[in-house]
């Protein structure tokens, strides 16, 4: 992995150029394309840009990112690269536009060195149901990266770029970040625009950084957040201060929450080691440990899907070939619509499609969505209930470490339960980090996951600090 | 049709006049070339977000209010998800379990007195775009429409006759031109309606089975289309079958109405709440700004035309029907610079007779049509002050289109002012007489109707510049004086 903090003092004392790491970082994604981590590659614009980085620096005009070399999920858009979710559906689509993430991140200086595999329209815990080929795990190519923004990961934890962003609907950010050992931060939802997201669920949906450091997690953080008009969700306050925050003083004393032994006992040895590891650090370094119970676990994973293959129906709508992507031959204009969804999705969207037309559906809506909606909000409720009385929740990010490849795809169900301790943050719309805490027998990497109330991204941040070794 | 009612509800759909589109920044302008009025927004590409045009909220309060509905502090969209190749999303966004007005009525008078049809709701919703189906090549779309925002107002099922719903409609899009929010036009479809129609027998509590008629683009197509339903939802009773629930479209060219699909083909549009955009929120403040903001509505005007000029109803009622003209007929009675019932007549029936007309002629609207409400006021008071003839009025009234000037100037320059020196006029008067001497004698013998051939040989030797009435009354006089012969 490599660092941008470290990267640009080597920058700043003329030990290395971006126009070098840039190099470097395009070395390795060729050199690494057996991972499957990239979708486009854009060599030309990224050496160009880092070529006008290099020239900011000569001139003392460095930005803040000047010269990061970031990777893009490619369900964000970015203007002149293709766009296709890892779906056939969008087949020769290109936006028009940058997303407002990554036109901040362009503005701050940083390189956007492409677009990065996932899940077909982010439908995925494995990375496998990308319609381009799965993404492998870097520590063991028989196994997943995690999912569904494998690749930001992979690239990410394999030195291809300093930082990589993806999106988190349920865990997509944290789970692939603890399988590939970065840090994987979701913010509170709204703190990012999510203009030029392409929608899976707009709930729930939230773009966040995968980084190697949480010093780069948080530069970021304060480029991307803050209010912008073209998303009548984001919130209207200002930018992050994360970098600020991190290095100051803890106020103190801190109170972490942790799960009961019961909530735990279903994650593999090594985990459940490294988490009581954590705790202890925690406490060496004055944290009072509170054990809290949340409650309601058992209704997360039936909520969140409830909502999100819900929203998904209605969102994915669009794609019907009448204006861009994909169109199937046929026969007239309502089965054009017909064959070209038939054509382009993959069966992981098909039954999420189904699934939430289903929900929806009259004479089923009380049933299942307006109950989801109910238990939604008993979920936060007893978030900010747990939020009064600790400064983060802490758990696990994944009951296992990276499974193997094909292992999980027989039943969806399983698949769908590996989100067990990340969907309820998206849920309550709360901030959440995974933070890389050791190795298994394998070598594969842990992720441990902090919680923070609502718009505390930053004590997030500062409180995982505490873990750094 | 005896011993039946029909219950009658009305749809209707208001295109706005915003500047820009419910959710973009797009300019709503109407007959552009297909396709320009367009973003990535109301494209629905991916990635893209709604944003709401906050004037789309102000008027839907200004109508709420207009209406005396409920204003909803919160309400919230939601989106109607169905399949179209016009509708970008795949959903529209619309509000369904909580609209931002309700509870709200409109008065519509008919030949029985006043009548209040309640409205249900108005609630604030996106366009689709256009669908062209009738080339030969393919199906063509055009999203200019997409996303321009609209009103649905929801009528109670209050309506009794198709005549009644003719002048509900009526009555709704007149609020809705006073209020400046919406150009009223169904041809071009900006007011579009949908009726649903059932019928009972009188006395009957229960409704009976609806249909609504979709495709009624016209006031009169309206009126004739739940006609045409009501009849044959009768004759479907009468003949012992009974009324299906079902969409049925008006043909105008065949005049029926025949059916677009029925209940079990009906779709399922899974609202739900519209996660892209938070609740509109309207506090008493800008509530009340709205409210000190509307202006007088058309039959509050009427009734004030009608006590304050003493205006019959038939012309208040025109009068008041364009905005521009009700305008037009205040300036030019405040120009008349007296209050006087005659001369207020005079006005009205000028506008009624000469200046819709000319309006009709050269589709233009009132202050285009040549005559300034002082030209106006002008004319009429040269006639009220007996300075000009009502003939003369008639005859100079093209002068004042052509030159601009008002009445006085054009009767100086002419010499047109009428005389009223009855010295002069007696010299006439006797002149006439004693240059027929046979027509005289004739009148004196009994034929009477020869009065008026006297009094237009007075005229006529005046110029036309004689006072008719002073004309009339002396050679009365003079006819009753001279002795026999």
């Amino acid at each position: 992995m490599i660092t941008y903090a470290t990267d640009r003092s080597d920058i700043n004392n003329g030990a290395t150029s971006c126009a070098e790491r840039t190099t470097a970082c395009l070395q390795r994604i060729d050199e690494r394309a057996s991972l499957n981590a990239f979708l486009h590659v854009d060599a030309d614009g990224a050496t160009a840009a880092a070529a006008e980085s290099d020239e900011r620096f000569a001139a003392g005009l460095a930005r803040p990112l000047e010269g990061l070399v970031v990777a893009v999920k490619d369900n964000i858009n970015v203007a002149g690269m293709p766009l296709t979710c890892a779906s056939r559906m969008l087949d020769g689509f290109r936006p028009l536009f940058d997303a407002t993430v990554v036109e901040r991140l362009r503005d701050a200086g940083a390189v956007i060195i492409g677009k990065t595999n996932m899940d077909e329209f982010a439908m995925g815990s494995s990375n496998e149901t990308s319609a381009f080929g799965a993404v492998r795990n870097p520590v063991d190519e028989s196994r997943v990266p995690g999912g569904s923004s494998g690749g930001s990961a992979v690239a990410v934890a394999d030195g291809m770029c300093h930082v990589a962003l993806g999106s988190d609907t349920g865990g997509s950010i944290r789970q692939p970040a603890a399988f590939c050992g970065t840090y994987g931060l979701k913010p509170t939802y709204g703190r990012v625009s999510r203009y030029g997201l392409v929608a899976f669920a707009s709930s729930l949906d939230q773009i966040g950084i995968f980084a190697s450091s949480l010093h780069d997690t948080a530069a970021v953080f304060d480029v991307i957040t803050g209010h912008d008009p073209m998303d009548a969700t984001s919130d209207p306050g200002a930018a992050g201060r994360a970098l600020d925050v991190i290095a100051s003083p803890h106020a103190s004393p801190l109170r972490i929450g942790v799960l009961p032994r019961t909530a735990i006992q279903g994650c593999e040895p090594a985990i459940i080691t490294a988490y009581d590891e954590a705790i202890e650090r925690f406490r060496t370094k004055g944290a009072a440990i509170i054990e809290v119970a949340l409650g309601h676990e058992e209704i997360w994973v039936p909520t969140y899907f409830i909502l999100a293959t819900a929203e998904a129906s209605s969102n994915l709508a669009r794609f019907d070939g009448v204006r861009y992507g994909l169109r199937a031959e046929h026969t007239d204009i309502s089965d054009m619509t017909t064959a070209s969804k038939t054509a382009g999705f993959g069966a992981e969207v098909k039954r999420r499609i189904m699934l939430g037309t289903y929900v929806l559906s009259s004479g089923y809506y009380d049933a299942y969505y307006r109950k989801a909606q109910q238990a939604r909000r008993l979920i936060s409720d007893a978030y900010n209930a747990v939020f009064a009385d600790v400064d983060a929740l802490f758990m696990p990010t994944t009951p296992t470490t990276a499974f193997s490849l094909g292992e999980r795809n027989a039943d969806p169900v399983t698949m769908w339960l590996s989100d067990y301790f990340t969907v309820s943050a998206n849920i309550a719309g709360i901030p959440a980090l995974s933070v890389p805490f050791g190795k298994d027998a394998s070598g594969l990497p842990i992720g441990l996951q902090l919680q923070g109330a609502l718009f505390h991204d930053e004590r997030l941040m500062q409180i995982a600090s505490l873990l750094e070794s | 049709m005896t011993g039946y009612e029909a219950i009658i509800g009305l749809e209707i759909h208001a295109q706005l006049k915003t500047a820009s589109k419910a959710f973009c920044a797009c300019p709503t302008t109407f007959g552009a070339s297909p396709n320009v009025n367009v973003c990535p927004i109301c494209l629905g590409h991916p990635g893209t977000l709604p944003v709401l045009n906050r004037n789309l909220v102000a008027y839907a309060v200004t109508l709420g209010l207009a209406t005396n509905c409920q204003i909803r502090r919160q309400s919230t969209f939601s989106r109607k998800n169905y399949f179209y190749a016009d509708l970008p999303k795949g959903y529209q966004i619309t509000q369904y379990e909580d609209p931002i007005c309700y509870g709200g009525s409109v008065e519509i008078e008919t030949d029985d007195g006043v009548k209040r049809i309640g409205i249900t709701r108005i609630h604030m919703e996106e366009d689709s775009g256009k669908s062209i189906h009738d080339l030969d090549i393919d199906t063509l779309v055009d999203l200019n429409r997409a996303g321009v925002p609209l009103l649905e107002i929801v009528s109670e099922p209050d309506i009794r006759t198709a005549r009644e719903a003719y002048l509900y409609l009526q009555q709704l899009r007149q609020t809705l031109l006073y209020l400046d929010i919406c150009d009223g036009n169904m041809e071009e479809g900006s007011l579009r309606c949908d009726a649903n129609v059932s019928v009972r027998k009188v006395g009957e509590t229960r409704f009976g089975t609806k249909t609504e008629v979709k495709n009624l683009n016209s006031f009169r197509n309206v009126e004739k289309a739940i006609e045409y339903e009501i009849v044959r939802q009768i004759e479907v009773i009468e003949s012992g079958g009974k009324v299906q629930q079902q969409t049925m479209q008006w043909d105008a060219a065949k005049q029926q109405t025949k059916v677009m699909r029925s209940k079990e083909q009906a779709h399922d549009y899974r609202y739900f709440p519209e996660p892209d955009l938070g609740p509109v929120v309207v506090d008493d403040l800008w509530k009340e700004q709205l409210r000190a903001a509307l202006p007088e509505l058309g039959l509050a005007r009427k009734r004030r035309f009608m006590a304050a000029y003493g205006l019959p109803s038939y012309d208040a009622a025109i009068l008041v029907d364009d905005v521009a003209v009700a305008d037009y007929y205040e300036e030019a009675c405040a120009n008349l610079g007296t209050a006087d019932a005659e001369a207020y007549k005079a006005v009205s029936n000028w506008i009624m007779t000469e200046l819709l007309r000319i309006m009709g002629q050269q589709k233009c609207g009132i202050r285009e049509a040549g005559c300034t409400p002082a030209q106006l006021a002008s004319l009429v008071m040269a006639v009220k002050n007996d300075v000009i003839s009502n003939k003369t009025a008639k005859d100079i009234f093209p002068a004042m289109l052509e030159t601009g000037k008002t009445a006085d100037v054009i009767i100086e320059e002419q010499g047109l002012r009428q005389v009223s020196d009855t010295a002069a006029i007696k010299l006439l008067v006797d002149k006439v007489l004693a240059d027929n001497p046979d027509n005289l004698a004739k009148y004196k013998s009994g034929k009477t109707n020869l009065f008026g051939f006297f009094v237009g040989q007075v005229l006529k030797a005046s110029g036309g510049s004689a006072n008719p009435g002073i004309v009339s009354s002396m050679m009365k006089e003079a006819l009753d004086a001279s002795d026999p012969q």
